[in-house]
C-alpha cells in the first residue's frame, strides 16, 4: 500500500509518463521505451491492445482504476527483465493458451526487486511467473484462472529458481496449481487464499529453507503437496475440502526437519498424508471432519506429534505398518476413552489411535460402505475389551481431556 | 375403547332404520379407526418412553457434541439402532394386542383392507409422530438448525420415519403368520438382529474375501437388500463424504451420490415397506380368524 502511495504522490511530479487516449503516449510500450530509469508510467482507464510489452528498465508501471491490458487469447502480456521494476493496479486478461510457450499475463526473467502489487489478472494461462528472479514480492493480487481444465491451463503464481519469493496477500481461483514453488529458498508465502485449483492449491518442489504462514486452501483438486524439501515451515495455515480419492490437504513427501505448527485440516478425505518424512515436529494442529485425518506410511519415521486435536473424524491415525516409527504425546483424541484419576488433564491409560476397522479397510477399501454400521461400533468396543486385538503399537502415552486449542468452525 | 366401539354399532344401526344400508367411504373408515387406535396408543406408556428417550438423548448430544451436521451423526447410530428395535418389537405385541379389537371390528361391515390400514396407520403414525418430536424439539429448542443441519435433519426424519415404517410392516407380517406371541417376539427380534449386525457381518465378510477384486458394486447392490444399511448409506452421503470420496475410485459415491442415486436408495426404501405391507393384508384378508 505504502508503494502505491507513494507511486501516487509521484503522478503529481515531473517523473510521469501518462498513457491513455489523448495523453502524449497511446500505447504501453511506447511510454517504456521513453522512460528514463525511476519514471513512473501510469496507464489510463481502457482496454490496451497491443505486442506483448516488455520493461526492460527499472520504472513502475501504475495503472489507474479501469486500466485493462487485454491479450485477446494471443499473446504474453508484460515481460519484466530489468531489475527494481514494479507493476501494480493493473488488470490483465486473456493470454490465451500455449502448448508452445508457458504464455504469462506478467513474467518476470533474470530480474531482482521486482514488485507485482494489487493487480487483477483473470483468464490468463499463468498469471504471474518468476523465471531466475531475486526478492521478489507478489501482494494483493486477485487472480482468476480459465478454470479447471488441468492439462491447457497453467499455474497462478509461480516461481522457479528464485531466491527470496516473498508472495502474499494474493486470491488465487481456478488455476492448475494455484501456487507453484520450485527450486526457491528463503521463500515466505503468507496470507494467501487458493481455492478450486484443478490440481493442487499451492505445489512446493526442491524449495528448501521456506515458510508459509495463514494461507488458506481450500475445495482443491488434490489439496497441497510440499516435496524434496528440508526446513519448511508451515503455520497457522487452513487445509479444507480437498475431496477425493487422491485428495490431500496436505502431502509431505521426502519433507525433513520441517515443522508443521497451528494448521487446520478440515473436511478432507485425507487430513495430512506423510511419506519418506522424517523428523518433523507436527504440533497443535487441529484435525476435524476428514476422513483420514492423519496418514503415515512406515517410510515417514521419527515425527513428533505433541498437542494436536483430532475430533469427528473417520479415522484418526493410520499407517501401513505394525510399529510404531513416529512418537505421539500429549495429544487431544475425542475417541478416548481413558479416565484421569489423579486429575492432571492427561488421561491414565494409554490411548490407542490406530482403529482395528481402519486396517480392515485399509485392506479392501470397499469395506469403507460399513462406516458406522452397528458392527462397526461392536468392533471399537471387542478392540477396547481385548487389547490383543489392536491393529497398531501406535499409542498417545499422555492423552489429554480437554481439547489444547479452541475448536474451527465448521468450514 | 371398547365402549366407544360398541356404542359405534348402535348408530349404524340407526341409520339402517331410516336409509338402505351403506358402508362409510375406505378412507372415511380409516380414519375412524385411527382415531380409536391413537388414543389407545397413545395412552400407551411405550410411545411416551420412546419419545421421551428420543428428547433426552438429542438434548444431551446437542449439549455435549455440540451443533452442527456432525451432531447429528451421533443421532444415526442410535437411530438405526432403536427405530427398527422398538418399531418392530411394539408392532408385534400391538398386533397381538389389537387382536379381539379386530375380531370385533369385523363383525362390522367394514372391509377387511379398510381395517387393515386403520390399525397399521395406528401403528406406526404415533410411533414417527414420538420420533420426530423427539428429535426436532431439543435441537429448536437449542437453536441448533443451520441451513446445512436442516437438510441433515430432514434426511434423517425421512429415514427414520422409513424406518418406522418398513419394521412396522414387518412386525404386522410377523404377527399376522405367527399366533404364538412370544414366537413371533422372538422372530422380530431375530429380524431386528439380522439387519443391523448380521447382514453387515455377511458384507464385511465378502469385502474382505474379495478384496482383489471389484467389489464395490455387488456389495452396494447386496446392501439394498437390507432397508437398515439403506438407511446407513444414504445418511453416509451426506455426513461422511470426505471418507467416501477417498475410498478408492470414489465408486460408492458416483453410483449414490447424484439426485438419481439417492432417488433410487430411497425407492429401495419405500418397496421394502410396500412388499411386506401388502405380503401382510395379503395374509390378514385370507385369515380365518
Amino acid at each position: 500500500m505504502m508503494l502505491v502511495a507513494l507511486a501516487t504522490l509521484s503522478l503529481l511530479g515531473a517523473d510521469t509518463l501518462r498513457v491513455g487516449t489523448g495523453e502524449t503516449y497511446t500505447r504501453i510500450a511506447d511510454a517504456v521505451r521513453a522512460a528514463i530509469p525511476g519514471q513512473v508510467v501510469v496507464v489510463g482507464a481502457g482496454r490496451w491492445r497491443e505486442p506483448t510489452v516488455t520493461i526492460d528498465r527499472p520504472l513502475t508501471l501504475l495503472g489507474r482504476p479501469g486500466a485493462i491490458l487485454d491479450g485477446e487469447g494471443q499473446r504474453s502480456l508484460l515481460i519484466v527483465t530489468a531489475d527494481d521494476v514494479t507493476v501494480a493496479g493493473l488488470t490483465f486478461q486473456h493470454t490465451g493458451t500455449s502448448q508452445v510457450d508457458e504464455r504469462a499475463a506478467i513474467r518476470v526473467r533474470d530480474a531482482a526487486g521486482c514488485r507485482v502489487h494489487g493487480n487483477t489478472i483473470v483468464d490468463a494461462q499463468f498469471a504471474i511467473y518468476l523465471e531466475t528472479t531475486r526478492g521478489c514480492e507478489v501482494r494483493d493480487n486477485v487472480v482468476r484462472g480459465p478454470a479447471a481444465r488441468q492439462m491447457s491451463a497453467g499455474n497462478g503464481i509461480h516461481a522457479w529458481k528464485s531466491e527470496r519469493t516473498v508472495v502474499t496477500g494474493n486470491r488465487v481461483t481456478g488455476h492448475r496449481d494455484g501456487i507453484y514453488f520450485e527450486f526457491v529458498t528463503g521463500g515466505r508465502v503468507a496470507r494467501n487464499t487458493s481455492e478450486q485449483s484443478a490440481r493442487y492449491g499451492m505445489h512446493f518442489m526442491f524449495s528448501n529453507d521456506c515458510a508459509y504462514e495463514g494461507n488458506t486452501f481450500q475445495d482443491n483438486g488434490n489439496g497441497v503437496a510440499v516435496m524434496y524439501s528440508q526446513r519448511v515451515t508451515m503455520r497457522g495455515n487452513t487445509f479444507a475440502r480437498s475431496q477425493g480419492s487422491a485428495a490431500y490437504g496436505l502431502l509431505l513427501k521426502d519433507i525433513n526437519d520441517s515443522e508443521i505448527t497451528d494448521n487446520h485440516f478440515l473436511a478432507n478425505s485425507v487430513g495430512l498424508y506423510l511419506e519418506d518424512a522424517g523428523r518433523n515436529i507436527v504440533q497443535g494442529n487441529t484435525f476435524r471432519e476428514n476422513g483420514w485425518a492423519l496418514r503415515s506410511l512406515a517410510s515417514a519415521q521419527d515425527n513428533r506429534y505433541e498437542r494436536n486435536t483430532f475430533e469427528l473424524n473417520a479415522f484418526d491415525v493410520t499407517t501401513n505398518s505394525r510399529q510404531a516409527v513416529s512418537t505421539f504425546r500429549g495429544n487431544y483424541w475425542d475417541r478416548y476413552r481413558g479416565y484421569d484419576l489423579d486429575r492432571n488433564g492427561v488421561g491414565d491409560v494409554p490411548h490407542l489411535p490406530v482403529r482395528l476397522f481402519s486396517l480392515v479397510v485399509e485392506q479392501s477399501p470397499a469395506s469403507a460402505l460399513l462406516l458406522r454400521s452397528i458392527l462397526v461400533d461392536l468392533m471399537d468396543l471387542a478392540e477396547r475389551a481385548f487389547p490383543a486385538l489392536t491393529a497398531s503399537d501406535i499409542r498417545d502415552d499422555a492423552p489429554l481431556l480437554v481439547r489444547p486449542s479452541p475448536s474451527p468452525r465448521a468450514p | 375403547m371398547r365402549d366407544a366401539s360398541v356404542a359405534e354399532p348402535a348408530a349404524v344401526h340407526a341409520q339402517q332404520a331410516t336409509e338402505p344400508p351403506r358402508l362409510p367411504t375406505p378412507t372415511r373408515a380409516i380414519g375412524r379407526i385411527l382415531r380409536y387406535v391413537l388414543a389407545d396408543v397413545m395412552r400407551n406408556r411405550w410411545i411416551l418412553g420412546y419419545a421421551l428417550f428420543f428428547l433426552v438423548a438429542t438434548d444431551l448430544l446437542v449439549r455435549l457434541g455440540g451443533t452442527g451436521p456432525r451432531a447429528l451423526a451421533s443421532l444415526l447410530n442410535l437411530v438405526l439402532a432403536l427405530v427398527p428395535l422398538v418399531t418392530v418389537v411394539f408392532g408385534t405385541i400391538y398386533w397381538h394386542g389389537a387382536r379381539e379389537f379386530t375380531e370385533l371390528l369385523l363383525t362390522q361391515p367394514v372391509e377387511r383392507s379398510t381395517l387393515f390400514h386403520g390399525l397399521f396407520a395406528g401403528l406406526v403414525v404415533p410411533l414417527v409422530g414420538a420420533f420426530a418430536l423427539g428429535v426436532s424439539i431439543p435441537l429448536i429448542a437449542h437453536r441448533a438448525l443451520g441451513a446445512d443441519t436442516m437438510g441433515t435433519l430432514g434426511l434423517l426424519l425421512l429415514v427414520g420415519a422409513l424406518l418406522t415404517a418398513i419394521f412396522g410392516a414387518l412386525a404386522v407380517l410377523i404377527g399376522g403368520l405367527v399366533d404364538d406371541r412370544l414366537k413371533g417376539l422372538g422372530i422380530a427380534l431375530g429380524a431386528w438382529l439380522t439387519c443391523t449386525v448380521a447382514f453387515d457381518g455377511v458384507l464385511l465378510w465378502l469385502a474382505v474375501s474379495f478384496r482383489d477384486y471389484p467389489i464395490e458394486g455387488p456389495l452396494l447392490a447386496l446392501s439394498f437388500a437390507n432397508p437398515v444399511d439403506l438407511a446407513r448409506i444414504l445418511m453416509l452421503l451426506r455426513l461422511d463424504l470426505a471418507t467416501m470420496m477417498g475410498v478408492t475410485g470414489a465408486v460408492f459415491t458416483r453410483m449414490l451420490g447424484s439426485a438419481t442415486g439417492m432417488a433410487i436408495a430411497l425407492a429401495a426404501m419405500a418397496m421394502w415397506t410396500l412388499v411386506p405391507g401388502w405380503l401382510a393384508l395379503r395374509t390378514f384378508r385370507r385369515r380365518d380368524f
